[in-house]
Formats: C-alpha cells, sequence, structure tokens
C-alpha cells in the first residue's frame, strides 16, 4: 500500500517517541536552570519556542547569569547552532521541490534530534511524494515534547535533583540516534575521526570544537571514498 | 541588551541558520560530490556531540573505571548496536549510571 500523508506523518510520529525519553529530561533541566539564572517564567517558556534549540537555550541561560553582554550571548548563539547548517545542506536536496511556506515551516523544526530520525527515514526507506509528512510528525513531536518539559521544569523548579544524572539521558539519546548511520566504511571513518578530533578541540571556546571535528571526520570519509 | 530582545534575535539567527542550505540548495542541482560528503554529516555530528560527554568528567579528561557516564554509555552502545531499539538503549544506559552511583 502507498503510504499516505496521514500514515507518513504517524510514521514520524512514532519514530520521534522514544527520543523523547531523552528529551524531556533536558527540557526540564533547561527550565530549572532558566529560572536559577533569574529569567522570568514567560521568557524562559517563550525562548523554548523562539530559539527552540537545546544546547543554545543553556548557554544563554548561564551567559544570562554571568550578565555578558547582549551582542556576545547573540554571536555565541549563531556559533554553537553552526552545525544547523549542516543538517540544513544534508537535508535540503530532499525537500527541494516543496512550496517556501513547507521549506520555513520544516526549517524551524530542523533541530538535532528531529534531523536525526528524518535523514534515516529518508536514506533508509524508498521514496514517496510525501516523505515531508514524516519530518513534520517528527518535528511536531519533539517541539510538543520541548514545550511541556520546559514547563515542568520551570513549576518543579529544584525539585528536581542533580544527582538523578538526567541529563546523561541525551547522550543516551545520540548513542541510540547513532548505529543507524553507520552505514559503511565512510561512514564509519566519519564517526571515528570526528570522535577523536571532537576530544583534541574539546577547549576551543564557544563549541568551535564540535563544528571543527565534524568537518574533519566528513573529509576523513570523502577521502576514504575517494580511494576506494 | 533585554532578555526578550536577546531571545528574539538568538531566535533569528536560529531559524536562518536552520534555512540556510534549504533556501540555497533549493534553487540549483546539487553536486554529486557534495550529496556524498553530506552523507557523513549524521554520524560526524553525533559522534562529535557524544564522545566529549562521555569521557569529559567535569572539564577533564577521565578515561578510568571511575567514570561511570563511560561505562554506562559503553554498555548503552553495545545495546543501541544489538538491537537498533532506542528506549532499550536509554533504559539500560541509565539503569547502568544508577546502580554504580548506588553502589559506589
Amino acid at each position: 500500500m502507498e503510504p499516505t500523508r496521514i500514515s507518513l506523518f504517524w510514521a514520524g510520529v512514532r519514530a520521534e517517541l522514544p527520543i523523547l525519553l531523552g528529551v524531556a529530561p533536558f527540557g526540564m533541566i533547561y527550565g530549572v536552570l532558566a529560572l536559577d539564572a533569574g529569567i522570568p517564567p514567560a521568557a524562559a517558556q517563550a525562548m523554548s519556542a523562539i530559539i527552540f534549540a537545546g544546547s543554545s537555550q543553556l548557554i544563554t541561560t548561564q551567559m544570562v547569569e554571568m550578565l555578558i553582554p547582549g551582542l556576545l550571548i547573540v554571536m555565541t548563539i549563531a556559533i554553537v547552532n553552526l552545525r544547523h547548517a549542516l543538517y540544513s545542506a544534508s537535508i535540503a536536496p530532499y525537500i527541494r521541490h516543496l512550496s517556501p511556506m513547507w521549506k520555513c515551516g520544516l526549517a524551524y523544526f530542523l533541530t538535532d534530534e528531529a534531523y536525526a530520525v528524518t535523514i534515516v527515514h529518508y536514506d533508509q526507506e524508498e521514496r514517496t511524494a510525501y516523505d515531508h509528512w514524516f519530518f513534520l510528525g517528527a518535528g511536531i513531536t519533539l517541539w510538543t515534547a520541548w514545550q511541556l518539559s520546559t514547563a515542568a521544569g520551570i513549576f518543579l523548579g529544584t525539585a528536581v535533583p542533580e544527582s538523578w544524572s538526567l541529563d546523561f539521558a541525551l547522550a543516551l539519546t545520540f548513542i541510540a540516534l547513532l548505529f543507524p548511520t553507520l552505514k559503511d566504511r565512510p561512514s564509519l571513518a566519519a564517526a571515528a575521526v570526528a570522535g577523536i578530533c571532537s576530544v583534541l578541540f574539546f577547549s576551543l571556546p564557544y563549541r568551535l570544537g564540535l563544528v571543527a571535528a565534524v568537518l574533519a571526520g566528513i573529509l576523513a570519509g570523502v577521502w576514504l571514498e575517494g580511494r576506494k | 541588551m533585554n532578555i526578550w530582545l536577546i531571545m528574539l534575535v538568538g531566535g533569528a539567527i536560529t531559524f536562518l541558520t536552520r534555512l540556510s542550505f534549504i533556501a540555497i540548495l533549493g534553487q540549483r542541482e546539487i553536486p554529486a560530490w557534495l550529496q556524498r560528503s553530506l552523507r557523513l554529516v549524521p554520524p560526524a555530528v553525533l559522534t562529535a556531540i557524544l564522545v566529549p560527554e562521555l569521557i569529559f568528567h567535569s572539564g577533564s579528561l577521565d578515561l578510568s573505571l571511575g567514570n561511570f557516564r563511560l561505562i554506562a554509555g559503553l554498555l548503552a552502545a553495545l545495546v543501541a548496536w544489538r538491537t537498533r531499539n532506542t528506549l532499550l538503549t536509554i533504559l539500560v544506559g541509565m539503569a547502568v549510571l544508577f546502580l554504580l552511583q548506588a553502589i559506589f
């Protein structure tokens, strides 16, 4: 049976659901830390909708707490989010036929977690006319969970003890997302080199080490592919 | 700068970064070499985010058995590799971490 818009939307929702186990604690931690930093609850909640990027939001709350000038905060957000440009380039070929409205909508939903499940779907399944509905389903699911978990964090405040190590759940989510992307030797090489470089470049400011490590990994994978 | 202004500018930058290549590459044919390298973005990004989370412990490198996150992460990776089950991976990883923290 040919997949429909609705069936692909729900497939996206279902693919995203397990990821929420890692995302929800992260959203709660953000909510708690935002209040700790002195950000008003309404602004803390709005940030989850306006910026909608976990690591940028966490860094923003830290910098607000340290009374760092706004211009510097905004520049840091831009650098921390550079990896999203890579996601944008990677997903672009699959959605180039869509209307500007769809492209803008999906760009808003292009987070780490929605990107990871969507790109695996695009790579593994046969292309249909409505694959962007899968992306939309994954994106809306993550968005909803992010808003709700932010609200829970704001509401519960420090009732969430740090000793629960709930932030570790997000790292585990990335482990689960990683394995389906390791398909061949070039992707393995890209992962290995990016992993090693992420340690070597760890001390670079503004998380620039992350972007540098990713580029090194991609170069290694491309080089290996070229030798075949 | 007001917190709302920071959020609005930060949000606009985030959105435009995400839209960037979706908008640019929509206009033209994407060269094959670029398509091949973009295929490597997911494994590279996920590993680069993940590895420091596991092996840096309060800012310094920790490859010892006392680094519970590393041990829990490696076991979770084993589960992820064998089962491809996200839920199980997260549950096993958290369970191992809790257990190690409770015992030691």
